[in-house]
C-alpha cells in the first residue's frame, strides 16, 4: 500500500468536490483513478494492499449513509429504490424485497459471507473489480486491465474461472459480481451524481465490455457518484431466482450463475428476463436466450433451447470450456426453477 | 456427553476438554507472532517473480527513499553470511537446501531474494512494492510432461530406500482371471494453515530469542544454529502455540536465519509475518504425484497381484519423496507385489510433509483401484475388503500388532446403512440429485520417538509437568496433563503443562502422529519415578505420602527409548535429530491403525455440482487418550480428506511454474456449507505391543482414504469414474 490522501465526505456534494480536486485523469476509470471513493472498503483496500490500486486520494463516503436517499432502500407499487450506500446485509432483510424480488435478495445472500455482506455497499458492490489472479498479483508482468498494453497472461494461463462471453483479445476477465445480473435482468436504472447534477442511465450501459481498453470498465466520469438503483415493477419481478454454481458451496464467486425473472400465463412465458453472470466479461443480460422463450411454453426443451441460444457466441479457451455447457445447464435448471416456483 | 464429546468405550480416556482451549478462544493464548519485543523493525519479503534464472540488478532507490526504512538485505550484501544448510532427509535439518539472499541464482518462483526492513510493517510492505529487480529468465520446468523434467528412481536418489516386492508380479498378474490397470493422479496443494509463517529474532549478546511457530523447537534450534554456524546452547526457540501446521512447521526454512541475520546486522529485534502467498513459496506444500496401478484377482475376489508405481514432483537440488508403496503395497493379502517409485525434479520449491504424506496420495489410488476392482468382480467393495483382509503383510509376513480394520468396516457400515445400497450406478436419485455411496480404507502407521520430560510434584499437590513438545491445535496439552493427574491422582487442574520451548527437555517432532505415543510414556515414567520413590503408594494417597516424607517437592527427569527407535536415537534428539520407529519399517512386526470412511455425495443432474451430505468413518487405533480431542482430530482429518478429494489444488501457470491460485478466496477449503452430517466411530482396540500405554497416534488418520470413498461414491451416483484430483463440475458435464 503507498500513502494516499484521506478525506470524508459528509455529502454528496461535498464528496465530488473532493474528488474533482485532482481531476486530470481519463474518463470511465472512476475505479481505477487517482481519486477512490471508499464504502465498504472491501474490494478497494484489498487491492491497495496488494499494490494494483494506488489511489493518491480515498474519499471516504461512509457518512452518506445516513445523509439521504442514497442509504434507503424505497419499496413503492411503481418501483424499488436501492441506495448506493446502503449495505448488502441489510437489502437481504428486507421483507418487501424479499417477497416481491426475490432474485435480488438471492443475488446478495449467495455473496461473500456475512462479514462482507455487512461491509460491502450496494454501489461498491457493482463497481468491485475482477478476480483474475494476473490482475490482482502486480508480479505478473502482462495484464492489460491493470497497466494497459502490457498483453495479458490469463489468455494462455490458468484461465478455468475466465469468462467466455463479452472477451476480447485483449482481456477475458470475469466480471465477478453477483447483484448486477439482478440489476440488469430486471431493467434497473443507475443513479448517478456528477459534475453536472444528477442523471439516470440504464443499468445496462453502466459497464464497457474490454475492447481493446479493459483498463476502461464503466462510462464513469471523474467525480461521479452512484446514489442508487431504482428499479422498474414488473410482473416478472415475484417469479425471480438467482441460481449460483460453484464449486464450494458457500463463500465463493460463481463458475456460472443466472438471474432470471418470467411472467407466465397458463406456462407460457410472456416475458422473460434473463442474465448471466461467472461467465462474461460484464453484467451479462442474455436477450438471444430471452427472445427464444418469448411465446413458449416453458418446458425443459424450451429452457434448453434458450440456453443453447444464450451461448451461441461463446469464445471458450484451454481451461474454461466447461463454462459452455455448464452455463447452458445453470439456465436452464434457473429456468425450470422459476417455472415451478409459488407465487 | 455429545457427539464432541463421545462416551469412552472400553480403553478410552475421558473427553476432557482442551485444558488450553479457554486462552484460545477469548484470546489470550499468546502465539508467537503476538509476544511483544522491544523496539522491533518490521520485515518484508521481496520474492522473486520468475522460477527460473538469475537476478542481474536490483535497483533499490525508490525503495530506500520510503520513511522508516532502515535497511535492505539482499544476495549482494548477505552472501556468505548463513552457511548452507543439510536438507532434512540428508540427515540436516532444513526444509530445503536452497539458500535464499546466497547468490544470484533463482531456483523458483517466490524464493526469497530480498528482505526489507523498516519502522513499521506498512513502510517495509511499502518498499518492499518498491523493489525493482532485473533477471535473466530461463524457460523453466513446471511439472510432470514438462520440457526439462528429469526423472530419477527413488532408489537412485536416496540409497536407503526400498521398493518392496515379493513373489512374481509379472506372472501373477498375466494370468489373473480379473485384471485392473488404470492411472491415478493427486494435485499440489497446500497446507494453508490459519496461521501464517511469523518469525521473531531478538538478541542479547551472543544468545539468540526465536519466536516462531514450530512442529519441532529442538529442530529449529539446531538448523538455525547450523546456518548461522553458532553453538545451539545459544539458540532458544518459543513456540508456545501454534495456529496449525500440518507438517509444514516441521523443518527449518530459510526465513529463520535471514531474519536473524537481520536483527544481528541492525542490533534490534526483528519480526517477519509473511503474507498468505508468500507461505506458496517460502516453505513446503504436497506435491503433484501420479500412480499406475494394477491389480489382478480371482474370481471369489482374492487378489492374486499387486503393482503400485509411483511419482512426485520435487526440486531440482531436492530430491524429496513420501513414496507411500510401503504402505499401499502392505494393506492386503497378496502374494506377488511390485513397486517403484520416481522423483521428478522441476524448477519448483521443495515439497514437504503435509498430514499423512504418503497415505493420502497413495491409498487414494490403492483405494480407487480396489473399488474398480469391486465393480469388475461385481462384488460389494466391502466384501472385496473383508476377502483380502490379514494380520500379516505379505512382503515380509510379519503379524499386525494389532488390526480392527473390518470392524471399523462393519460399525461404520451399520452407521451409514450401506445394506440399502443399490450397487448399478446412477440408481439411487433423489430428485434432481443423483446419490452416490462410496467407501475406503484408511490407515496410518503408528510410531513411537525417544522423547525425555521433567515432572514436578509439590506438597499442596500441585504438579508441573515440562517437555519441549509442541501442541499444534491436536490437543497434545490436555492428554499430557489427564497423563500426570492419572498417574499422580490430581485433579487435571492442578497439573500445569509446559511445552513448546527449546529450553525444556526435548521431545520429538509433532510428525507421524508419534507425540501422544512417545511423549505421554515418558510422561508416564517420569510419573512412575515419582510414586517409586513414594514406594508406590496408589494414587489416592500419593499425597499423603510426599506429605510424609516432609522432603518438600520431588521432580524427576525421564528419558525413554523404547519399541522401536535403536538406544542411540536418544543423544541425536539432544541436537534435534529423530528417528521415529513404526509402521511398515520394524524387523518384527507391522504396526498401523485403521480405519473405515462412508461417504455419500450428491451430484446434480444438470448443473453437476457435487455435495457431501454425509459421512461417517470409524477408526481403531489403540488406546484413545481423550474421546473428544481424538473426535476432533479424525472430524478434522474427514473435512480435509473431503476437501482434498473436491476442493484443495494449487494450480501452477505452467509456463512460468508459478502457483496462481495462491490466496484464500481462490485456494478453496471447504466452508461450514460443505460439511454436513460427519459422524465419527472410535471403535475399541487394545494393543500393548506398539508401546507401553497402547497408543497408536491418531491425527493423520481421519483424511487417509477419505478422497477415495468420495471418488468411489462420486462413480455410483454418475457412473464416471474420475482418476484425477480434485473431482469437480468440469470433469462431470457433458
Ligand atoms: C473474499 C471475498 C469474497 C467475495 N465474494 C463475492 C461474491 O461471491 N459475490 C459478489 O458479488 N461479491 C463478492 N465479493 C465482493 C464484494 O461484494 C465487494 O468487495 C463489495 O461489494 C464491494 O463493496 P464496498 O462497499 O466494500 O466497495 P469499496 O471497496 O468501498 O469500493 C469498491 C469500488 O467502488 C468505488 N465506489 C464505492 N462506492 C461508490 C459510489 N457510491 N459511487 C462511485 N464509486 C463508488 C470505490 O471507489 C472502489 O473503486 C467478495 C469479496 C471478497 C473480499
Ligand atoms: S484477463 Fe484481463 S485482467 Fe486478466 S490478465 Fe488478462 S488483461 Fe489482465
Amino acid at each position: 500500500m503507498r500513502p494516499f490522501v484521506y478525506d470524508r465526505a459528509t455529502s454528496v456534494e461535498e464528496a465530488i468536490k473532493a474528488a474533482l480536486a485532482l481531476a486530470k485523469k481519463p474518463a470511465g476509470t472512476a475505479a481505477a483513478g487517482p481519486v477512490n471513493f471508499l464504502a465498504g472498503g472491501t474490494t478497494l483496500i484489498d487491492l491497495m494492499k496488494l499494490d494494483v490500486m494506488r489511489p493518491e486520494r480515498v474519499i471516504d463516503i461512509n457518512p452518506l449513509e445516513r445523509a439521504g436517499r442514497q442509504g434507503r432502500i424505497e419499496a413503492s407499487p411503481q418501483s424499488l429504490w436501492l441506495g448506493g450506500l446502503v449495505r448488502m446485509a441489510d437489502v437481504m432483510r428486507h421483507p418487501e424485497v424479499a417477497r416481491d424480488y426475490p432474485v435480488i435478495v438471492q443475488s446478495l445472500a449467495f455473496a461473500a459471507s456475512a462479514q462482507l455482506r455487512n461491509m460491502a455497499s450496494l454501489a461498491g458492490n457493482v463497481l468491485q473489480r475482477t478476480r483474475c489472479s494476473y490482475f490482482r498479483d502486480t508480479s505478473w508482468a502482462a495484464c492489460n486491465k491493470r497497466d494497459p498494453g502490457s498483453g495479458c497472461a490469463a489468455l494462455d494461463g490458468v484461465n478455468r474461472p475466465h469468462a467466455v462471453l463479452g472477451v476480447s483479445d485483449h482481456c477475458i476477465a470475469t466480471y465477478p459480481g453477483d447483484f448486477a445480473q439482478a440489476l440488469i435482468a430486471l431493467d434497473a436504472k443507475v443513479e448517478i451524481a456528477g459534475v453536472g447534477g444528477m442523471r439516470r442511465i440504464p443499468f445496462a450501459d453502466l459497464h464497457r465490455r474490454p475492447g481493446d481498453a479493459p483498463h476502461i470498465e464503466t462510462v464513469l466520469q471523474p467525480g461521479d457518484l452512484i446514489t442508487g438503483f431504482e428499479i422498474p415493477a414488473a410482473p416478472w419481478t415475484r417469479r425471480s431466482l438467482y441460481l449460483k454454481v460453484r464449486d464450494r458451496q458457500s463463500y465463493e464467486f460463481a463458475l456460472a450463475s443466472a438471474a432470471v425473472a418470467l411472467d407466465l400465463a397458463e406456462g407460457v412465458v410472456r416475458g422473460a428476463r434473463i442474465a448471466l453472470g461467472g461467465v462474461a466479461t460484464v453484467p451479462w443480460r442474455a436477450r438471444e436466450a430471452e427472445a427464444a422463450l418469448a411465446g413458449k411454453p416453458l418446458d425443459e426443451a424450451a429452457a434448453k433451447a434458450a440456453a443453447d441460444a444464450a451461448f451461441a457466441d461463446a469464445t471458450p479457451r484451454q481451461h474454461n470450456a466447461y463454462k459452455v455447457p455448464l452455463g447452458k445447464a445453470t439456465l436452464a435448471r434457473a429456468l425450470m426453477q422459476a417455472g415451478s416456483m409459488e407465487i | 456427553m455429545s457427539a464432541a464429546a463421545p462416551e469412552p468405550k472400553a480403553n478410552m480416556g475421558p473427553p476432557e476438554p482442551r485444558i488450553d482451549g479457554r486462552l484460545k478462544v477469548t484470546g489470550q493464548a499468546r502465539y508467537p507472532a503476538d509476544v511483544p519485543v522491544s523496539n522491533p523493525l518490521y520485515a518484508y519479503l521481496v520474492t522473486s517473480a520468475i522460477a527460473r534464472g538469475r537476478i542481474t540488478s536490483f535497483d533499490l532507490g525508490a525503495a530506500r527513499g520510503v520513511p522508516g526504512v532502515a535497511d535492505i538485505l539482499t544476495h549482494e550484501n548477505t552472501h556468505g553470511d548463513v552457511k548452507q544448510p543439510k536438507f532434512f532427509a540428508d540427515g540436516g535439518y532444513a526444509s530445503t537446501s536452497i539458500r535464499p539472499l546466497d547468490s544470484a541464482q533463482i531456483w523458483h518462483d517466490g524464493q526469497i531474494i530480498a528482505l526489507v526492513l523498516a519502522e513499521t510493517y506498512e513502510a517495509a510492505r511499502e518498499a518492499a512494492h518498491r523493489v525493482k529487480v532485473n533477471y535473466v529468465e530461463e524457460t523453466p520446468t513446471a511439472t510432470f510432461d514438462d520440457a526439462g523434467a528429469s526423472t530419477q528412481l527413488a532408489k537412485e536418489a536416496r540409497k536407503t530406500h526400498e521398493d518392496p516386492e515379493v513373489g512374481n508380479f509379472d506372472e501373477a498378474f498375466r494370468t489373473a482371471e480379473v485384471k485392473l490397470d488404470e492411472w491415478y493422479s493427486t494435485p499440489t496443494q497446500h497446507h494453508n494453515a490459519m496461521e501464517l509463517f511469523a518469525t521473531t529474532c531478538a538478541w542479547a549478546g551472543p544468545q539468540l530469542t526465536i519466536y516462531e511457530p514450530s512442529q519441532f523447537v529442538y529442530g529449529l534450534q539446531n538448523g538455525v544454529a547450523e546456518q548461522l554456524g553458532i553453538d545451539p546452547e545459544h539458540i532458544r526457540v518459543v513456540s508456545t502455540f501454534i495456529g496449525g501446521a500440518f507438517g509444514s512447521k516441521g523443518s527449518t526454512t530459510p526465513r529463520t536465519a535471514l531474519v536473524a541475520i537481520a536483527a544481528r546486522r541492525l542490533g534490534r529485534p526483528v519480526k517477519l509475518v509473511a503474507t498468505r502467498d508468500q507461505g506458496f513459496t517460502i516453505a513446503t506444500y504436497r506435491a503433484e504425484t501420479r500412480h499406475h496401478l494394477r491389480l489382478g484377482a480371482a474370481r471369489d475376489g482374492k487378489l492374486v497381484a499387486l503393482s503400485h508405481e509411483g511419482w512426485e514432483v520435487t526440486s531440482r537440488p531436492d530430491a524429496y519423496m513420501v513414496s507411500g508403496t510401503d504402505t499401499t503395497s502392505r494393506m492386503y493379502a497378496v502374494p506377488n507385489v511390485a513397486t517403484n517409485v520416481s522423483i521428478v525434479h522441476a524448477d519448483r520449491n521443495t515439497p514437504g510433509f503435509m498430514r499423512s504424506p504418503p497415505e493420502t496420495p497413495y491409498m487414494y489410488a490403492l483405494e480407487s483401484a480396489m473399488d474398480e476392482l469391486a465393480v469388475k468382480l461385481a462384488m460389494d467393495p466391502v466384501e472385496l475388503r473383508r476377502t483380502n483382509d490379514t494380520m500379516k503383510e505379505p512382503i515380509k509376513g510379519l503379524p499386525y500388532t494389532s488390526r480392527s480394520l473390518m470392524q471399523c468396516f462393519e460399525e461404520a457400515s451399520r452407521t451409514f446403512g450401506w445394506s440399502k445400497r443399490n450397487p448399478q450406478p446412477g440408481s439411487m436419485r433423489d430428485g434432481d440429485w443423483l446419490i452416490g455411496w462410496g467407501c475406503a480404507t484408511a490407515c496410518y502407521p503408528t510410531h513411537i520417538a525417544p522423547a525425555t520430560a521433567r515432572v514436578r510434584l509439590t506438597p499442596d499437590g500441585e504438579a508441573r509437568v515440562e517437555t519441549a513438545a509442541h501442541d499444534i491445535g491436536t490437543g497434545t496439552y490436555t492428554v499430557i496433563g489427564q497423563v500426570v493427574a492419572e498417574k499422580l491422582g490430581l485433579p487435571l487442574e492442578k497439573v500445569a503443562v509446559l511445552l513448546g520451548d527449546s529450553q525444556l527437555p526435548p521431545a520429538p517432532v509433532s510428525g507421524g502422529s508419534n507425540v501422544t505415543a512417545s511423549v505421554c510414556t515418558v510422561v508416564a515414567k517420569a510419573c512412575d519415578a515419582i510414586r517409586s520413590r513414594l514406594g508406590n503408594p496408589n494414587a489416592a494417597e500419593l499425597m499423603d505420602a510426599l506429605k510424609r516424607q516432609g522432603a518438600g517437592a520431588i521432580e524427576e527427569y525421564a528419558e525413554n527409548v523404547s519399541n522401536g527407535p535403536p538406544p542411540e536415537s536418544l543423544p541425536l534428539l539432544y541436537k534435534g535429530a529423530v528417528k521415529m520407529a513404526g509402521g511398515a519399517t520394524l524387523k518384527d512386526r507391522i504396526q498401523y491403525a485403521f480405519g473405515a470412511e462412508f461417504v455419500e455425495v450428491r451430484v446434480h443432474a444438470l448443473t453437476r455440482e457435487i455435495r457431501v451430505p454425509r459421512a461417517v468413518g470409524a477408526f481403531a487405533a489403540g488406546r484413545i487418550m481423550n474421546t473428544r480431542t481424538a473426535h476432533s482430530q479424525l472430524m478434522g482429518g474427514m473435512v480435509w480428506g473431503i476437501a482434498s478429494a473436491l476442493h484443495e489444488a494449487t494450480e501452477i501457470d505452467r509456463r512460468a511454474a508459478r502457483y496462481v491460485n495462491d490466496n484464500f478466496a481462490d485456494y478453496l477449503v471447504p466452508v461450514n456449507a460443505d460439511v454436513n452430517q460427519l459422524d465419527v466411530i472410535l471403535v475399541s482396540e487394545e494393543d500393548t505391543k506398539v508401546n507401553p500405554l497402547g497408543i497408536k497416534g491418531l491425527g493423520e488418520l481421519g483424511n487417509v482414504g477419505t478422497a477415495a470413498a468420495v471418488a468411489n461414491a462420486v462413480f455410483h451416483a454418475t457412473g464416471r469414474r474420475v482418476r484425477d484430483l480434485p473431482i469437480r463440475i468440469d470433469a462431470l458435464l457433458a
